[in-house]
C-alpha cells in the first residue's frame, strides 16, 4: 500500500511532464505569434502534430542501420527519464535520491549521443552538418552545465535537487552573486540546448542553417513524433530545472498531503507560463547569431559558471 | 566618336530596328567587340541567338549608347565572347542549348538549360530527337584534403523555386559553389515564335511572376518601338504607377525576407503587412495583385479611376510605418551582426557583369535603366538612384530601403501629375514593308529586364529574347559565398534573390 501511495507522486510527475510538454511548446508558439502579428496555431497544435506523425507510416532510408530506428526510442527515454526527475510540484519524490544534477545532465548527453549518431547514420550531408554543429554547440556547452551545477552544489551542499530545492526554500540563502551567475550561465545553457534563437531556429526551412532539425530530416511517422516529444520534453525539462532551482516556491514538501500538491501544481505551471512567455519575448527581439559566433556565447556562459563556482570557493558569503 | 558607334559603323546596317541601331558585323568586329567588353569599355546587355545568328546587345558606359551587333553563323558556329569575357558564358550555353549554335573557344561547354529531359536537342534551331531520360552533369571538382559536397536542391525545404546548388566545403567553409538552373524551363522563347502580340504580352507577363509589370512593360515598349506606335500619356504614367507599386511589393517582401532568413521573424511579419497593403491597394486600383497583364502593347488595359485615392491613403500609411521599420533594422545589433560584412561583392565583379539592381547598386554600380537608356515618364519625375559601394548584404538591404522612399516619392509625384485621357489605342500590327524589330530596356525590382523582339510583316513575333537581370547576378552569388561559410549562404542568396523562372526562361 505504502509503495502505491509513495509511487503516486512520482507517476504523476511523469505523466505530468509527458502531458505537459507540448503544452509548453504550443504556448510557445502562440505567445511568438501574437508578437509577431499573426493569429498561430491553436494551443494543442503540437498535441495533434504527434497524433497525426504517430498514425503516419515511418519511411526509412534504404541504408538506414538498426541504429536509426532505435534511436528515437532512446532519445525518448533518457529525455523522459531526466524529465520526471526533476521536482515540479512536490520534491517528495519515490526517485528523489536519483534526482541527481548530475546524472540529469549524463542522461541529456547521452540522447543527444544517440541523435547525433543517427543524424550521421543515413550519409546525408544535411545529417553530419546538423551532427557537427550540434556536437560543437555540446562541446561547450556541457562544461558549463557542469560549472553550474558544481555551484549549486557548493552552496547546497549535495548535487540532488529536492535537497537544493529544499535548501533554497529554507529561507537563509538570500541574493547571492554567484547564484546570480549560475541562472544567468543556466539560461544560457538552456537556449543553446533546446535549439532556439539565437543559437538555433526551431521554426526555420532553412536546411544549410539548421542544427537540430538537420539531423533529424530523415526521419519520419512514429521516429519523428518520439523526437519532437523528446525535444518539447527537453524545452520543459529545462525551465524546470530553472524553476525548481532558483524559484522553488510552491514545491510541495516530502510527505504533504493532497493539498500542497496541487498549490505546487498550480504553482507550477504558472511558472511554466511565465518562462514560456519570457521566451518568446527573447526569441522575438534578436536574430540568430553566426554559427562561429556559438562558442563565443557558450563560453560567456562556461566563464560565469566557472566565475561562480570561484566566488563561492572564496568566500561563503557570494 | 564613342567606341561603339565605331564598331558599328564598320558592320552593315539593318533596317526598321528601333529604338537603338543593329548591324550585321564580320569575324573582325565581333572579335573587336569582345576584346571592348573584356577590357570593360563597353558592358554586356544581352547575348541570344536565333537560327543562323547571334546576337549581342551592348552598352557603352561613356556615352551611354546603346547598340546591337549581329554576326551570322552559317556552319553553326560563332567565335565565344565568354572567352575572353565570362559574364557571356552561360549565355553562350543557352545559345548552343536552344539553337544548336556552338560558340568556339567557350571555356565551359557544359550543356546549360538542357538537362536531357525535353526529348529533343536544340528545340529553336535543328530539333534532333533525343529520348535520353536526363544527362550527367559533371560538377567542377575542388580538390584537397577533407573537402566535401554539400547538395542542395532542387527541391527545397521551403516553398521557393527549383535550383541546384552544390557546395564544396571543408567544415563550414565553402571553398566553392557551383549552381545549376534551368529547373523552371518552360520554353517562353519557343512559345513566342508565332504567337500574336496579345499572347506575347500574356506570356511575358508570365515570364517572372514577381516581375510581371516589369516583364510586361518591356515587351509592350519592345512592340511599340518596333512598329513605331506612341502611347497615349495617360497609359504611360500608369505604367509607371504599376512599375513603383511592384516595385514597392517585391523590396518589402525582400526587406523582411533577409531578415528572417537571420532568423528575425518581427521583420518578416511587419514588412508582410506593408507588402500586403500594397498588393490589395494594386487589386483595387488594377483587379490584380501582381497586376499581371495589365500592360499591353498600345497602352495599359486597366485604368484605376476613382481608385488613385486608395494609393494616397496607402502612401499616408507606409510614409507613417516604415521608417519604423527601419530604425528596427538598424538597431538590432543581432541583426547587423549578421548583414554586415557578410556576402562582399566586390565593386570590380559588379562592373565586369554589368550587374544592375540593387546586387549592382550596393556594389558601386550606378546603372538604373529608369535612367540610362531612360524613358518616359521618368525623365520629367524627380528621383535618385541610391548607391553604395560595401557591397555586402547590409549594403543590398540600404539600397532597398531607399529605393523603397524613391518609389513612395515617385508615385507621389505620378498620382500628382496623372494627366487625363485615353490608356490604349488601337493598331495595327500588321506591316506592309517587312519584318520589324525592336528592343527595350525596363528597369524592375530585380534591375534592368531586356526584351528584343522582331514582328513579321503578318504582326506575329517572329523572335522574342527575354533576358532577366538574373543572368548577371547569379553568377556573382557563387563568388560571393567563396570563403564564407555554409551557414551564411540562404542570408546571401536571399540579400540577392534573384529569378529561377526569369533566368531558365
Amino acid at each position: 500500500m505504502d509503495v502505491i501511495v509513495n509511487l503516486a507522486p512520482q507517476a504523476g510527475q511523469m505523466l505530468l511532464v509527458l502531458l505537459l510538454a507540448p503544452l509548453l511548446t504550443g504556448f510557445v508558439r502562440i505567445v511568438k505569434a501574437r508578437l509577431l502579428r499573426r493569429r498561430g496555431p491553436p494551443l494543442l497544435q503540437p498535441y495533434r502534430d504527434l497524433l497525426r506523425l504517430l498514425r503516419k507510416e515511418a519511411v526509412l532510408a534504404e541504408n538506414a542501420s538498426w541504429l536509426f530506428r532505435c534511436a528515437p526510442y532512446l532519445i525518448f527515454a533518457g529525455t523522459w527519464v531526466a524529465a520526471a526527475l526533476i521536482p515540479t510540484f512536490g520534491t517528495g519524490l519515490m526517485f528523489s535520491w536519483s534526482a541527481d544534477l548530475i546524472a540529469i545532465t549524463a542522461l541529456l548527453g547521452s540522447a543527444r549521443f544517440f541523435l547525433a549518431l543517427a543524424g550521421m547514420d543515413v550519409g546525408t550531408s544535411f545529417g553530419g552538418i546538423g551532427s557537427s554543429r550540434e556536437v560543437m554547440i555540446a562541446t561547450f556547452a556541457e562544461p558549463a552545465m557542469i560549472m553550474i551545477v558544481f555551484t549549486l552544489a557548493l552552496i547546497a551542499g549535495s548535487t540532488q535537487l529536492s535537497t537544493i530545492a529544499g535548501f533554497m526554500l529554507s529561507g537563509g540563502v538570500g541574493l547571492r552573486v554567484s547564484l546570480g551567475l549560475a541562472l544567468v550561465a543556466l539560461t544560457m545553457v538552456a537556449i543553446a540546448e533546446n535549439a532556439r534563437i539565437p543559437i538555433d531556429n526551431p521554426a526555420t526551412h532553412l536546411e544549410l542553417t539548421m542544427v537540430h532539425e538537420a539531423m533529424v530530416l530523415e526521419y519520419s511517422g512514429r521516429h519523428l513524433a518520439m523526437i519532437e516529444l523528446s525535444a518539447m520534453l527537453k524545452l520543459l525539462l529545462y525551465v524546470s530545472l530553472i524553476a525548481c532551482v532558483f524559484t522553488p516556491w510552491g514545491l510541495a514538501p516530502d510527505g504533504a498531503g493532497p493539498i500542497p500538491h496541487f498549490i505546487g501544481i498550480g504553482a507550477y505551471f504558472l511558472k511554466l507560463a511565465v518562462a514560456g512567455t519570457l521566451l518568446a519575448i527573447f526569441e522575438t527581439s534578436i536574430a540568430k547569431m553566426r554559427v562561429f559566433r556559438v562558442p563565443e556565447f557558450l563560453g560567456a556562459a562556461l566563464m560565469l559558471g566557472l566565475l561562480a563556482a570561484l566566488l563561492r570557493f572564496m568566500s561563503r558569503s557570494f | 566618336m564613342s567606341v561603339l558607334a565605331d564598331l558599328m559603323r564598320d558592320g552593315r546596317s539593318v533596317e526598321n530596328h528601333h529604338p537603338w541601331p543593329r548591324t550585321v558585323v564580320e569575324e573582325g568586329e565581333w572579335l573587336r567587340a569582345r576584346d571592348l567588353l573584356s577590357q570593360s569599355r563597353c558592358a554586356l546587355l544581352g547575348l541570344w541567338g536565333e537560327a543562323h545568328a547571334v546576337h549581342m546587345a551592348m552598352l557603352d558606359e561613356a556615352t551611354n549608347e546603346i547598340g546591337v551587333i549581329t554576326i551570322e553563323c552559317q556552319d553553326g558556329r560563332f567565335s565565344s565572347v565568354g572567352q575572353v569575357h565570362p559574364p557571356a558564358i552561360r549565355l553562350e550555353r543557352t545559345i548552343y542549348d536552344l539553337f544548336g549554335l556552338e560558340p568556339t573557344g567557350i571555356p565551359d561547354s557544359r550543356a546549360w538549360l538542357d538537362h536531357g529531359r525535353w526529348g529533343v536537342r536544340s528545340p529553336l534551331g535543328d530539333q534532333i530527337a533525343n529520348p535520353t531520360g536526363g544527362d550527367a552533369y559533371f560538377f567542377l571538382p575542388a580538390e584537397g584534403e577533407s573537402l566535401h559536397q554539400i547538395a542542395v536542391g532542387p527541391v527545397h525545404a521551403g516553398i521557393i523555386e527549383p535550383g541546384h546548388f552544390r557546395f564544396n566545403v571543408n567544415g563550414e567553409a565553402v571553398v566553392r559553389l557551383e549552381e545549376r538552373l534551368g529547373y523552371a524551363h518552360k520554353g517562353i522563347e519557343g512559345l513566342m515564335a508565332g504567337a500574336n502580340l496579345a499572347r506575347g504580352a500574356m506570356l511575358a507577363s508570365r515570364t517572372s511572376g514577381d516581375s510581371a509589370v516589369a516583364y510586361g512593360l518591356a515587351f509592350a515598349r519592345a512592340a511599340e518601338a518596333a512598329l513605331g506606335i506612341e502611347v497615349p500619356r495617360r497609359a504611360v504614367w500608369l505604367r509607371a504607377l504599376m512599375a513603383e507599386l511592384e516595385r514597392l511589393a517585391n523590396h518589402f517582401g525582400d526587406i523582411g525576407a533577409i531578415c528572417n532568413d537571420a532568423s528575425f521573424a518581427l521583420m518578416l511579419g511587419q514588412c508582410g503587412i506593408l507588402r500586403e497593403h500594397v498588393l490589395r491597394t494594386a487589386n483595387v486600383c488594377f483587379g490584380h495583385r501582381l497586376m499581371r497583364d495589365c500592360v499591353a502593347p498600345g497602352g495599359v488595359t486597366v485604368d484605376p479611376g476613382g481608385g488613385i485615392a486608395r494609393i494616397r491613403d496607402l502612401l499616408v500609411m507606409l510614409r507613417g510605418r516604415f521608417p519604423q521599420l527601419i530604425d528596427l533594422y538598424d538597431n538590432t545589433a543581432s541583426l547587423q551582426d549578421r548583414t554586415v560584412g557578410s556576402g562582399v561583392l566586390k565593386p570590380e565583379l559588379a562592373q565586369q557583369y554589368a550587374c544592375g539592381g540593387f546586387v549592382g547598386r550596393a556594389s558601386g554600380r550606378a546603372f538604373d535603366a529608369r535612367r540610362t537608356p531612360g524613358y518616359p515618364p521618368y525623365d520629367s519625375l524627380q528621383f535618385e538612384v541610391p548607391v553604395l559601394d560595401r557591397g555586402d548584404v547590409d549594403a543590398r538591404v540600404w539600397i532597398r530601403i531607399r529605393e523603397v522612399e524613391q518609389s513612395i516619392a515617385l508615385i507621389e509625384q505620378i498620382i500628382g501629375q496623372l494627366p487625363a485621357g485615353e490608356t490604349q489605342i488601337d493598331f495595327d500590327p500588321a506591316t506592309a514593308n517587312g519584318p520589324k524589330e525592336g528592343m527595350a530596356l525596363v528597369e524592375g525590382f530585380r534591375g534592368d529586364v531586356l526584351v528584343w523582339l522582331r514582328l513579321n510583316s503578318s504582326g506575329r513575333i517572329e523572335r522574342c529574347h527575354l533576358r532577366d537581370p538574373s543572368w548577371f547576378q547569379w553568377p556573382l552569388l557563387e563568388a560571393v559565398i567563396e570563403g564564407n561559410i555554409v551557414a551564411d549562404f540562404p542570408l546571401c542568396n536571399k540579400s540577392f534573390n534573384c529569378s529561377y523562372s526569369g533566368h531558365d526562361l
